[in-house]
């Protein structure tokens, strides 16, 4: 005979086995749950203050969310997590926002 | 209880809408066609509550069932062929994240070349993304297979998707008389579905099977297995519970046993062929041949114990394929020697590719010389496929 399995209570080990599922399957989004990928940066982004018409184009494309724009506000990034991709810089409608070197 | 007659695929769309499913989404493919058609007409006269879509592939398809039953519809699809092949990568996550879809896949052979008629390749080549795979081999049985698939796909000892398959054309497009539950007692057997194992929803976030390290994915296998397990179980009961219930036909779980156990010889196939097979086999018996059939409705949860429980007696085996795996043997074949192999010869024979006609005189003849080489000892080839893997049918010179 081979190796039978058969579970003792199927009721019981079925509701267990959805439970650790869902803890194995799912998982909820929480602010730095990689650590602070600030640190990967190379390039800072700066919201040039003048410049900006507050019009939130950054805050929707930046893929960290690390962005916070009060609504019709002028935005901020959270450089704890900002990876310094570049893409707020490249999609302001008027160049508000430039990459500098870290460190600089 | 109702009784009309219906074809195989018209017969699941009844199945569907007794359900009570409420999310469908249809791309066309012969010979499934008719399934979606069919509800489109029951959702355009509010025969059935449920959103249809159309989507623009099969792939989507299948996506689209995931995000809906993910969102704790009960979600139903169809396909064939191609359009299975189609949604190979879908199949995966499905069964992985444990949703009770149900499909039906109406068998057809697989290119090249382009064929509309049925062999077992479609569903077979699906065997181990997680899906229960049923067989049907009578229009009736269809509609009960799928009617039960729900119920035993959400069941919470299970949630793993199930699939249903019938034969293209030999019953998908094959009117038979069907009996059919009425939609109240349909609903009292089968209330809305609960949802498990998780639910999405607005202003609930969280992401399903993002990166994780590699004991989860050995782990989630690992329950989808265990889940597979307890899946027999539950088709064993269903089966039970439902022909009490409706005062229907209990088929035998996860086999069919046509005077198979105590026989000498026993035949092993599976799907709307094991009719003609049936009468072969009757007929070999009023030879007084001591031969019965065993016909698999389940591929997954592979029936293992029952062939070991049905063939304890038996001198001989012989699996009769309708799909192979090139570059080894049978398919169906394959998985009854792993099951029985060592306690019984078995013999595999391959007929009816892309829906070559085997009729009862061919099943008469393939049963017969099986029982004759076993009788005069000539079975040494029987385990040596490149020296002897009897093709039925194949007329090339
Ligand atoms: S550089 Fe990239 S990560 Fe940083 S704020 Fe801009 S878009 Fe976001
Ligand atoms: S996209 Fe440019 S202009 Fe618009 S809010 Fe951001 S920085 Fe200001």
């Amino acid at each position: 005979m081979g190796i039978v399995y058969k579970p003792i209570d199927p009721e019981k080990e079925g509701i267990e086995d959805l439970e650790i599922l869902s803890e194995k399957l799912l998982s909820k989004p929480s602010p730095g749950s990689a650590g602070k990928t600030g640190t990967w940066r190379l390039y800072k982004p700066r919201i040039l203050v003048d410049k900006c018409i507050k019009c939130g184009i950054c805050w929707l494309y930046c893929p960290e969310d690390t962005i916070a724009w009060p609504y019709r506000g002028l935005p901020s990034i959270n450089y704890d997590y900002c990876k310094g991709c570049g893409i707020c810089a490249n999609v302001c409608p008027v160049n508000a926002i430039e990459m500098i070197l870290e460190g600089e | 209880m109702a009784r009309r007659v219906l074809m195989g695929n018209t017969a699941v769309a009844e199945a569907v809408r007794l359900a009570g499913v409420q999310v469908v989404t249809a791309y066309p493919i012969t010979p499934q066609t008719v399934i979606v058609e069919r509800i489109a007409e029951m959702v355009e006269r509010g025969e059935l509550k449920a959103r249809y879509i159309r989507v623009e592939s099969e792939h989507s398809a299948l996506a689209l069932v995931y995000g809906a039953a993910a969102g704790g519809a009960r979600a139903f699809t169809a396909t064939s062929s191609h359009g299975l092949l189609y949604m190979y990568e879908m199949l995966w996550w499905v069964a992985g994240s444990r949703l009770p879809i149900v499909m039906a896949v109406v068998t057809r052979s697989i290119g090249p070349p382009w064929g509309l008629h049925s062999d077992h390749h479609d569903a077979l080549t699906v065997r181990d993304t997680g899906w229960i795979i049923g067989f049907a081999s009578s229009v009736q049985e269809a509609f009960d297979m799928t009617l039960q698939a729900f119920k035993i796909s959400e069941d919470r000892r299970v949630m793993l998707p199930a699939m249903v398959a019938l034969e293209g054309f030999t019953l998908s497009h094959t009117a038979e008389p069907v009996e059919m539950p009425d939609e109240k007692s349909v609903s009292e057997w089968l209330p809305p579905r609960e949802p498990l194992p998780f639910k999405i929803e607005p202003g609930k976030a969280f992401a399903v099977g993002n990166t994780g390290p590699d004991e989860v994915t050995m782990e989630l296998k690992w329950l989808a297995w265990r889940a597979m397990e307890r899946s027999r179980f539950v088709i064993r009961e269903t089966d039970l519970e439902y022909a009490k219930r409706f005062g229907l036909r209990s088929y035998g779980g996860l086999v069919e046993d046509v005077y198979a156990k105590g026989s000498d010889y026993v035949v092993v196939a599976m799907g709307a062929w094991c009719g003609d097979l049936k009468e072969a086999v009757e007929k070999l018996r009023g030879e007084g041949y001591r031969v019965g059939l065993l016909r698999i409705r389940y591929f997954r949860p592979f029936p293992w114990e029952e062939l070991r429980e049905v063939s304890q007696n038996a001198k001989a085996v012989l699996v009769i394929d309708r799909a192979v795996s090139i570059g080894h043997r049978g398919i169906l074949g394959l998985e009854v020697s792993s099951a029985i192999g060592d306690r019984v010869p078995v013999k595999n024979v391959i007929a009816g590719i892309g829906g070559v006609d085997t009729g009862p005189e061919d099943f008469y003849s393939i049963v017969k010389t099986f029982i004759e080489e076993y009788e005069s000892g000539s079975i040494e080839g029987w385990s040596i496929p490149e020296w002897y893997m009897p093709w039925m049918g194949v007329v090339s010179k």
